[in-house]
């Protein structure tokens, strides 16, 4: 079975025990920090693995590259404390089983778009951004054959994860492609941040699909209209897996012309969308995640976003419509690049 | 050309009566798993002038005749079983008043569900109607010939009891009104007349509705569905207790089926939350989530699954889809809420035996008086083989209503006899005696609610 590379004496020598002392849902100083993650290393009990409301930020925060959140989500599952209630758990792992038919495989011989579990985006990947690019995963009854399984995290089931990704990266092999430019940035963490923690191998080169974006948007250059919108961008847990990729929001935002505004959270400081905090065990959690979601949208009215640019398609699912009702119009990156080459994304006014 | 055929062009003229024998096929059937039976002409009024006349010559020359509104009542009970007239009422689909201060409308019988949702979202977008989950194409009149529930029938009960005037032609041609339109005053009260409510329920079998004013509800600015779920079929009845008790709930309608796989074996429990701000909002589900349910959650029994503002509406159901061909029926029972346990389990096991996937759904009926209880089973329209077993299904889940203590709700010509077999001798008897009086030829949907 494979196992984390999670080096213990790494922590001891640690001067900062950043991933715990920034997590933004839990106060400690630096000595309990210390404790508390020696003991979550050496397989005990501790507090944090009771009150973590899995964001994914201290996989960013660790400079080490220590994977504690992983560590976190482990010995959830090892001690059976898990961060949501049964029937959620259960219908979650239920959720990523295929059930519609096998994928259809086509050797594709060169770099490829895997829409993941997100198939049914695909009025997501139009135009001339993605001109020529073959895509796979483009069938909604078929993708969880394409799931990069990672969003188990959130329910302490790590174990599915092991088990079921090296099955998706077969499936995904199978098309021979070269590169795989990653729709959701999930599927990325995947296939770099996960697969090298755990030693899984992975035949093909990842992508990030901003820093696709951005390439393709270089070589589109003589098209760009700068957009002129005041932006915030909603950072969703799954970047803090490839915090190295996060730049490219930036430089996609300056190359297109768009003003990335001063916010309270942002960066290593963002706040999640919380629709993984809403249905958890800990008490209050329904609510923790309303009033985050207000507070995150407070934010980015205070800083004076027209826009707020979606990564994930289920962060905008989740604070969507919050986002509009505050007079912010949200929008997918995609549709955001599409905007500045001349291109109007069905439903932009 | 018959004489039948030309009386009733006389009546409602050309193009709006057929007996052609394509145009009979397609009347010959439903949706459902029913077998096919032709009438012998089809005809298509548009006023109550002309179901009048169209009566009394069926009446004269003892033909049957079967009212038809959607004909998706699914059991068979708008299917001419021994031929006659079919009669198609969708041509009368005026919707004469709208009364905003006392919430009513006055509908014609072939107004359908999407019609007035779409006329009142349009027109009074701050009143409603109780929407069942069938398709739009769905008749008021039909849903409540049969008993039927919308998606208000948690906290008002059944669209049956939302009825505040009925406008009615017997089969010998009489038409008569109840409810305050009897004396001439508006549509607004069924009440207090002394009852002669003997036509809600009866499949049009002692008379056919033309005209009926239905309650309206104050539709909130902001509806929309949260979700619960357990994997425990035995906590059902005591969550669903703990929400009507909070009266702060629409719809609320539980279910699991095993496709697709993230609803086999556990229990999503659907509530439709309305308001109109977002204080209000808010301030419901505290209510519900955290104060009532929160129990469950912190014992990691039950969990919280979001909420998503819209309503889907109608909500019409995907497990056609499972089969190859698209078929599916379904048995309502209207059932104690404390039954859900048994109904899930056993109508699992009934699945099970013929190799139906299966799904179940129970929708709460008041404050959690009853809930009615469907067991859905799909079929492939041109597998034969499918098609008996998803009958034989039905009919054991007919067999099951019963034992569990529950009423089978529309039931076909099966369910029927085993409803009346149980019904007390003297029930019988003034049914009986009802339907002889009114309708002594037995012309009216003859087949269905007949006591030997
Ligand atoms: C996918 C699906 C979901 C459904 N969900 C629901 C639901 O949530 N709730 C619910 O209650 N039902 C539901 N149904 C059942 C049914 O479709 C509805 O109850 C519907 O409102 C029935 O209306 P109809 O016009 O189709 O009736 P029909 O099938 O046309 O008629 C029903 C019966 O009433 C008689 N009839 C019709 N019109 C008149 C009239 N004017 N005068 C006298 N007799 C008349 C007919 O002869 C027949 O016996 C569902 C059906 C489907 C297919
Ligand atoms: S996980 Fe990283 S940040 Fe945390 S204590 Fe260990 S080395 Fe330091
Ligand atoms: S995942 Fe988030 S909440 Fe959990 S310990 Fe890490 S930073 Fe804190």
């Amino acid at each position: 079975m494979h196992e984390l590379k999670f080096d213990q004496d790494l922590c001891l020598r640690c001067g900062t025990q950043a991933c715990l002392t920034k997590c933004q849902y839990i106060e400690f100083d630096g000595e309990t920090a210390k404790k508390e993650i020696l003991k979550i290393a050496t397989g005990r009990d501790s507090f944090v693995l009771h009150k973590c409301v899995t964001c994914y930020a201290c996989e960013e925060y660790c400079p080490f590259g220590n994977h504690p959140f992983y560590l976190i989500a482990e010995r959830q599952e090892a001690l059976g404390i898990s961060p949501v209630p049964r029937p959620l758990v259960q219908r979650a792992v239920n959720l990523g089983i295929p059930f519609r038919g096998e994928p259809d495989i086509k050797e594709i011989n060169g770099p490829v778009l895997n829409m993941g579990a997100f198939s049914d985006h695909m009025h997501l990947i139009q135009g001339k951004l993605f001109e020529g690019l073959p895509v796979i995963s483009t069938d909604e009854r078929k993708m969880f054959h394409y799931f990069c399984q990672l969003m188990y995290l959130h329910y302490g089931k790590d174990s599915v994860i092991k088990k079921r990704l090296p099955g998706i990266i077969e499936t995904i092999a199978k098309h021979k492609p070269t590169e795989v430019i990653c729709f959701h940035d999930e599927c990325y963490g995947a296939y770099t941040s996960y697969c090298d923690a755990y030693g899984i191998e992975v035949p093909f080169k990842p992508i990030h699909f901003f820093e696709y974006l951005y390439n393709r948007l270089i070589e589109l250059k003589n098209m760009i209209q700068p957009v002129k919108l005041k932006v915030a961008y909603q950072r969703p847990c799954s970047s803090r897996l490839s915090p190295d990729k996060h730049l490219f929001v930036g430089r996609i935002f300056n190359l297109i012309g768009a003003e990335n505004v001063k916010r309270e959270f942002v960066d290593e400081n963002a706040l999640c969308c919380a629709g993984a905090i809403q249905g958890q065990r800990q008490e209050g959690s329904r609510k923790r995640a309303v009033i985050q979601q207000q507070r995150n949208v407070e934010d980015m009215k205070k800083a004076g976003a027209q826009v707020c640019v979606f990564n994930c398609p289920a962060c905008l699912q989740t604070i969507g419509d919050l986002v509009a009702r505050n007079g912010i119009k949200p929008i997918h990156m995609t549709d955001l690049c599409r905007l500045a080459i001349g291109e109007i994304p069905a439903g932009w006014r | 050309m018959d004489s039948i055929y030309k009386s009733l062009t006389a009546i409602v003229g050309d193009g709006h009566v057929s007996n052609r024998p394509e145009e009979l096929y397609i009347y010959s059937f439903d949706l459902g798993t029913a077998e096919p039976h032709r009438p012998d002409y089809i005809v298509s009024p548009e006023t109550t002038e002309q179901v009048q006349e169209i009566v009394r010559l069926a009446n004269r020359e003892n033909i049957p005749i079967v009212p038809l509104g959607g004909g998706l009542s699914l059991a068979g009970l708008a299917v001419p079983l021994k031929g006659g007239i079919l009669l198609d009422l969708k041509r009368m689909d005026q919707i004469i008043e709208v009364n905003e201060k006392a919430r009513y409308a006055v509908i014609e019988c072939g107004v359908s569900q999407g019609q007035l949702t779409s006329y009142l979202e349009r027109h009074h977008p701050h009143l409603t109607h109780s929407e069942p989950g069938a398709p739009p194409a769905a008749t008021i009149a039909g849903n409540v010939m049969i008993h039927g529930q919308g998606d208000l029938a948690q906290p008002y009960g059944f669209t049956s009891d939302m009825i505040l005037g009925l406008e009615v032609i017997l089969p010998a041609g009489e038409l008569l009104h109840l409810g305050s339109c009897a004396v001439g005053t508006g549509w607004f009260t069924l009440h207090p007349l002394p009852d002669v409510g003997i036509f809600l329920g009866w499949y049009g079998t002692t008379g056919i509705i033309t005209k009926l004013s239905i309650k309206l509800f104050p539709a909130k600015k902001i509806r929309g569905v949260g979700t619960f779920v357990v994997e425990d079929e035995n906590l059902i009845p005591e969550i669903i207790f703990k929400i009507t008790h909070t009266q702060m709930a629409e719809d609320i309608i539980a279910f699991s089926s095993a496709i697709p796989p993230f609803t086999r074996e556990l229990h999503h429990i659907n509530v439709n939350i309305a308001a109109d701000s977002e204080k209000e909002l808010e301030f419901r589900e505290e209510i519900i989530w955290d104060d009532t349910l929160g129990e469950y959650i912190r014992s990691g029994d039950g969990g919280y699954l979001g909420f998503v503002r819209g309503l889907q509406r109608p909500q019409i159901s995907k497990t056609s889809d499972y089969k190859k061909g698209g078929g599916f029926e379904y048995v309502g029972g209207i059932m104690p809420v404390e039954t859900y346990p048994q109904c899930y389990r056993e109508g699992r096991d009934i699945s099970e035996r013929h190799s139906i996937p299966y799904t179940v759904t129970g929708r709460v009926i008041g404050a959690a008086h009853s809930m009615m209880f469907a067991w859905t089973y799909a079929f492939n329209r041109a597998d034969p083989e499918t098609i008996r077993q998803a009958r034989e299904a039905l009919h054991e889940t007919d067999d099951l209503v019963m034992k569990l203590g529950g009423v089978i709700w529309k039931p076909g010509t099966y369910g029927q006899k085993l409803v009346l077999e149980r019904l007390e001798p003297d029930t019988r008897e003034l049914m009986k005696k009802i339907k002889a009086l009114i309708d002594p030829n037995g012309i009216m949907n003859p087949g269905n609610w007949e006591i030997p």
